[in-house]
């Protein structure tokens, strides 16, 4: 099984422990991880905010970067969905624009081997306790295109509630928006800090120690706004909790 | 009916002075959603406003807990809701031959239609009408499309006064305000500014409210039903939208929830109906979907309470002269886009309103339309294009979440053409204006961002050049300030900057793993705190 981690750019420059720990829990599964250095960005900042054309090197950067590999995982559920539901449409677009078949031959290429790190341990791998141990109180907010464009469904939950030690508290309001939303961050800063302001005050009710999620970018957001709130409840990532194990307490 | 109308009269002036007064003092019909600020301006005021803030968020959490409760008791609500897609779908493909096919059901039926290609001529041929029966009042029903086109301040200018009926829309028009909400367009305001705004303002407009006016709903309810019943007794003439038309039949249908709607439909002697031509469906039986979509997704309830339908006229009953206008107004260039056609299966049931954050934050009003909310932000741009600086912003005016989609009774999927819509307010590209072919340039005031947009791409597709700005940035990250100046501070203003880390994932991997493939477990790490 030839499996290559897909760091995304905003875990490779912010987040690389949410990296290290996607490679210590797949290796503790007897899974053998790549890391392929041509790997860049998935293009979503540039395709979200309408910037088609900017986006299609990334996609075929992806393409050729991951060619060798049979399964390519990612913990970011936004990032597998910008692959997954998007690359597809641009391929298709650029073929109607009389560009040929060679963005969509890409695209179909990529899709296909693309995982969200939960669906390549629930879906692939068949797993879902890990033997991981997390001895704190976490809240989980399932971030929206894991939830609504994956439809990853109780695969994060299911691994949570195999974790010892931890204890998962439930989150009001948890299918709503954090506001981060990309450069809707910025360009409708008001409504955004709205939401976050929100979703962190409900974070804080729960009691909970930590909060949980698939994707760092909406940490960004979320944890940029609990210490703003000076809350004390930590952002984490789900592969940080996977990772933790009795012997190496993350 | 006179008799009625007689008692009041003595107490105040008649409709037609009346509304020519309040046309002319308070600028009452000529509220209007022109000049309105970009999104992000208006939804910064909104965000401030807590009493609307509350008022929203009571509103649209309540609904859209019922919404999900009436659709959960549908085992086959997937099905119907690809149902409704496609009959949708099929209807847009041949739109052609089924308005045709519906222009001569209504023709035999014995009513009357006219083609109006946009706002301007839907108006012109609804003044006329009006005015060939002499009369200087109408009531209306109410009515998405007379929203859009502004028929009432097109009305007021031609000396006519249209009486809202709705209660909601009776509300907007008391308060000299605007809709807000499709479905509910007063949802900004709360029952004790409902009150005032009827102690207020209903004498100005006819029957006065009645001394002590309380606000509890029933109170409130039924100072409504005293004021609007001499309108209907009074009415002549009648003007409505449609949910519904039928090709095979000619029938129309109007779907509401107070009864008021049918007191428009059949009391005049002349009904003017002013339809988008989305609006129809090819069979009778295909209403059996959508009257099953639409109660459920708009007000919650199993089926909906008055659901009226006629065809043409009927010689001993309802209105004598029945006239349909069917209106483009920008729905064949929005037809001819093979993505944003979507749009036009919309039933207009505001479950994407009642479940989106940014709405519920924002508020109606900021998407300066009669279509506010996520299909605001995907079916205003098409309509009206993407060159003022308000429509140009409505395809942003949401983070993508999805939850628009996840509800919509016939599945359009809203951030697919939001995304879609953000390209051509960037990189302008083909679209149909005004039914012809043609290249939009890109709107106005992006050029910064497309040059930061390129140069990020450009060092994303250089991935040296990424590390080594990981690195400078990783070396310096002592100096980083608390908060960003300039454009950063949106993002600063609210939210903590993250810390840089010390090594970029990609360098811990090169530094652990030699940029073999593969290499030694990682190494142990601190523990968290």
């Amino acid at each position: 099984m030839r499996v290559a981690l897909f760091i995304t750019c905003v875990n490779d420059t912010l987040y690389p422990r949410t990296g290290q720990a996607v490679v210590t829990l797949l290796e503790r599964l007897g899974v053998k991880v790549g890391f392929p250095e041509a790997q860049s960005c998935c293009g979503q900042p540039q395709f979200n905010t309408g910037y088609r054309h900017e986006t299609e090197p990334l996609l075929r950067r992806y393409a050729t970067a991951f060619r060798d590999y049979e399964y390519v995982v990612t913990p970011s559920g936004s990032c597998a969905a910008m692959v997954r539901d998007n690359y597809p449409r641009m391929g298709a677009k650029a073929a109607a624009e009389g560009r040929g078949q060679e963005l969509a031959d890409a695209a179909a290429e990529a899709v296909p081997k693309t995982y969200e790190l939960t669906e390549f341990l629930t879906d692939v791998l068949k797993v879902t306790d890990v033997g991981a141990y997390y001895p704190h109180t976490v809240t989980y907010h399932p971030t929206c295109h894991g939830l609504r464009m994956l439809k990853l469904g109780d695969r994060p939950r299911s691994l949570l509630a195999a974790v010892k030690g931890l204890n998962l508290v439930e989150l009001p309001g948890a299918e709503e928006c954090c506001g981060f939303g990309g450069t809707f961050a910025v360009k409708n800063a008001a409504v955004s800090a709205a939401m976050g302001a929100d979703k962190a005050r409900n974070i804080t009710a729960t009691g909970a120690e930590a909060v949980c999620t698939l994707d760092n970018s909406c940490q960004l957001h979320i944890g940029g706004t609990l210490a703003r709130q000076g809350s004390a409840v930590r952002p984490v990532h789900l592969a940080e909790i996977l990772a933790s194990t009795e012997g190496d307490v993350w | 009916m006179s008799g009625t109308h007689q008692v009041h009269g003595d107490q105040q002036p008649s409709g037609t002075q009346r509304g020519a007064q309040s046309g002319a003092q308070r600028g009452t019909h000529q509220a209007t959603y022109l000049g309105m600020p970009a999104f992000p301006q208006a939804a910064d005021a909104s965000t401030r406003n807590t009493q609307l803030r509350a008022n929203l968020r009571h509103a649209t959490h309540t609904i859209r807990a019922k919404r999900a409760t009436a659709v959960a008791e549908l085992d086959d609500w997937s099905r119907l809701r690809a149902a409704g897609a496609a009959i949708k779908d099929r209807t847009l493909r041949h739109l052609d031959q089924y308005l045709e096919q519906l222009e001569s059901a209504v023709t035999a039926a014995g009513g009357q239609v006219h083609w109006a290609a946009d706002a301007d001529e839907a108006n012109r041929i609804v003044t006329e009408l009006v005015r060939a029966t002499g009369e200087r009042e109408v009531v209306k029903v109410k009515s998405m499309a007379t929203q859009e086109i502004g028929l009432n301040g097109a009305l007021a200018t031609a000396g006519i006064t249209a009486y809202e009926t709705d209660l909601a829309e009776l509300i907007v028009q008391l308060g000299d305000d605007l809709p807000s909400h499709i479905l509910v367009p007063a949802i900004h305001r709360n029952r004790g500014e409902i009150r005032d705004i009827f102690t207020e303002k209903m004498s100005q407009w006819g029957r006065p409210a009645p001394e002590g006016l309380t606000d509890a709903p029933a109170d409130l309810a039924e100072a409504a039903r005293l004021h609007l019943r001499e309108k209907f007794l009074n009415a002549k003439v009648g003007i409505s939208g449609a949910n519904f038309m039928v090709a095979e039949t000619g029938t129309l249908v109007v779907v509401e929830s107070e009864g008021n709607g049918r007191m428009c439909l059949t009391l005049p002697e002349t009904l003017i109906s002013v339809v988008g031509i989305e609006k129809v469906v090819p069979t009778f039986q295909d209403l059996e979907v959508f009257l099953q979509l639409l109660p459920r997704s708009s007000t919650a309830e199993r089926m909906n309470p008055y659901t009226s339908t006629w065809t043409g006229t009927t010689d001993a009953d309802g209105p004598r002269t029945f006239h349909l206008v069917l209106l483009d107004n920008g729905r064949t260039d929005t037809l001819a886009d093979t993505v944003g056609r979507q749009a036009l299966r919309c039933i207009r049931c505001s479950a994407c309103l009642n479940v989106c954050p940014v709405y519920e934050r924002a508020g109606g009003h900021a998407y300066g339309s009669a279509y506010p909310g996520p299909i605001g932000a995907i079916l205003t741009p098409q309509l009206r294009g993407t060159q003022s600086e308000l429509d140009a912003s409505l395809p942003y005016a949401s983070s993508l979440c999805g939850a628009c989609y996840e509800v919509c009774p016939v599945a359009i999927d809203i951030p697919e053409i939001l995304v879609h819509l953000r390209e051509r307010v960037v990189e302008g590209g083909p679209a149909s204006v005004r039914g012809t072919r043609t290249v939009i340039k890109p709107a106005k005031g992006h050029a910064a961002e497309r040059a930061a947009m390129r140069a990020a791409r450009w060092a994303l597709d250089h991935p040296r050049l990424l590390r080594t700005g990981q690195r400078l940035a990783s070396r310096t990250r002592r100096f980083h300030p608390r908060r960003l100046p300039g454009p950063g501070r949106a993002w600063s203003d609210t939210r903590e900057l993250p810390k840089v880390p010390e090594e970029s994932f990609r360098d811990w991997w090169q530094r652990t793993r030699g940029g073999s493939g593969t290499g030694s477990r990682p190494e142990g790490r601190k523990k968290t705190t």
